[in-house]
């Protein structure tokens, strides 16, 4: 962190001073292209509801980590958001629901089972209000440290998978007749997105983490035309509304996560306006 | 049902299937098929919708599980592994996925991921695949953009690299005019001539089997009828089955 410290000390610029906005700054920039990247296949393979429940999982695991006492409930929100995509999953696969309806079921289980172990015996939902909110200036240096861990395991998995994850989205059947295990693939797709949402919870807020996770890869797919494209502009938007939506909150003291959304929506606008040349 | 004149067949091209039968949750969709295909024939499998011809299919790709021989050899011989090139149903693609034709044959043959572009010989290698189509102006467009002809084409490229032995094609002229169907049951013909592979394909178009089918069967739940176009179209089965005589094709 000195290293990053000194290198924001070069830097002449005045919201830099602070070490809490030198923190928030670095993890933007480890988010941006984690949030890039995961965008484009969230969005391609229509999972964009599916993503927002994960978050609703996320919550309900702190809660219950809290309330059982476990030293770190981010883990235990971990381990309840894994299972709980791995159970969607597997329920998706054996039912002939809608996936949009089973996402509605189980978002709003999630969603009533935290706020029930929440507000058990009478419990304040206060202190979980960081949680819907989030705060990227109060990111600790260890926080950082895993975003960069989780960051390096989701480049690797994606140079490694990358190919495999976006046949499966477009087009399963083909996906198989290539030999590619269509249901494995979605289900080790799904683990990484629950993940990384649980992770990045606390800092961008389950109300405002999904669209994150929506709007890079929604954007870019308005202007690109094959997949370096879509890739490249997806982490550039992240890239760009992360540092303009930290400058934002610095200059008018409001929420960061909710000006980087905003200007990620304005990016989504712009290219949608421009999109016709794609066509 | 008539005998067809085989060729001599030693290769994994060779497909035999003996009393297959399929079962799914309790109810069977197919049984008591019978079927030789040799190689360098081309086979059409026809039927009324829901009649078990993708199971059949299915069931040769070995993604559905069944009863009986499926062989790619004669009776008596060592079955060989053959090299199965499948052309699946094809929904349309998403016209706004970014997704180039380029994009589709890394995705499916490059370790490198697509993401971080094609490389040099990756791209000189979809130009080699996509010239067996006469498809080569198709590697930048946007595999959401191209008409069911184009689609048809690119899919079956990808299918033939590597060269496979067998070739499936599950409806390939849904979706594809008239004009786009003779192109592509032509280049069916030359591939098949020119690489001596068998292919099998499904179809609800009857007016094309006659000039290119060497085979043609009809499955309704089982083999109700098999031989040359002319046969089939013309049995008592298919008449019942469609409801249609087969002089009005």
């Amino acid at each position: 962190m000195s290293l990053w410290y000194a290198i924001c000390n070069a830097i002449p610029l005045e919201m830099l001073q602070w070490d809490f906005m030198k923190n928030a700054l670095l993890a933007l920039l480890l988010m941006a292209p984690l949030f890039g990247i995961l965008s484009t296949m969230i969005v391609t393979g229509h999972m964009s509801f599916f993503s927002d429940a994960l978050g609703h999982s996320a919550f309900t695991g702190i809660a219950l980590g809290s309330i059982f006492g476990i030293a770190a409930p981010t883990w235990a929100a971990v381990a309840f958001s894994v299972f709980f995509a791995l159970l969607f999953s597997y329920i998706r696969r054996d039912s002939n629901q809608a996936a949009d309806t089973l996402i509605g079921v189980f978002s709003s289980a999630a969603v009533a089972l935290g706020i029930l172990v929440a507000t058990l015996g009478g419990g304040s939902f206060t202190k979980y209000n960081k949680y819907l909110v989030g705060d990227v200036l109060s990111i600790t240096p260890g926080e950082i440290g895993m975003l960069a861990l989780v960051l390096l395991a989701v480049l690797v998995f994606w140079c490694l998978y990358a190919n495999r994850l976006t046949l499966t989205a477009v087009h399963p059947q083909l996906a198989s007749s290539r030999g590619i295990p269509v249901a494995l693939s979605q289900t080790v797709f799904t683990v990484a997105i629950a993940v990384v949402v649980t992770l990045s919870i606390s800092s961008m807020g389950l109300l405002i983490l999904n669209s994150l996770l929506v709007l890079p890869g929604a954007a870019s797919r308005n202007i690109s035309r094959n997949q370096k494209q879509y890739h490249l502009y997806s982490v550039l938007f992240a890239l760009a509304s992360g540092l303009t939506g930290l400058s934002i909150s610095y200059s008018f003291g409001c929420s960061a996560g909710a000006a980087i959304s905003l200007v990620l929506t304005l990016f989504f606008a712009v290219t949608y306006v421009f999109r016709g040349r794609n066509a | 049902m008539s005998e067809l004149h085989y060729k001599d067949c030693g290769h994994a091209c060779c497909l035999r299937v003996e009393n297959l039968a399929v079962t799914i949750g309790g109810s069977q969709i197919l049984k008591d098929m019978n079927l030789h295909v040799h190689c360098g024939e081309m086979v059409a499998l026809i039927g009324p919708n829901g009649a078990g011809k993708s199971t059949f299919l299915k069931a040769i790709l070995g993604q559905r599980s069944y009863t009986g021989v499926i062989a790619f050899s004669e009776p008596g011989q060592r079955s060989h592994k053959p090299r199965i090139g499948y052309v699946p149903q094809s929904p349309a693609f998403d016209p706004g996925e970014p997704l180039s034709v380029a994009d589709l044959f890394a995705c499916c043959m490059s370790k490198r991921p697509a993401f971080l572009g094609i490389s040099k010989a990756m791209e000189e290698m979809i130009t080699t695949c996509l010239d067996r189509v006469h498809g080569v102006d198709l590697i930048h467009k946007r595999v959401g953009t191209l008409s069911g002809g184009e689609l048809q084409r690119v899919l079956l490229a990808l299918a033939l690299e590597p060269m496979p032995n067998i070739l499936i094609l599950d409806e390939p002229l849904s979706g594809v005019d008239a004009e786009g169907m003779t192109i592509l049951m032509d280049m069916l013909d030359e591939i098949r001539k020119t690489y001596d592979l068998s292919i099998l394909m499904t179809t609800h178009d009857f007016s094309l089997l006659p000039k290119y089918a060497d085979q043609v069967v009809l499955i309704d739940g089982g083999i109700k009828a098999k031989g040359t176009a002319g046969e089939v179209l013309s049995s008592d089965a298919f008449q019942a089955i469609f409801h249609m005589k087969g002089g009005a094709l």
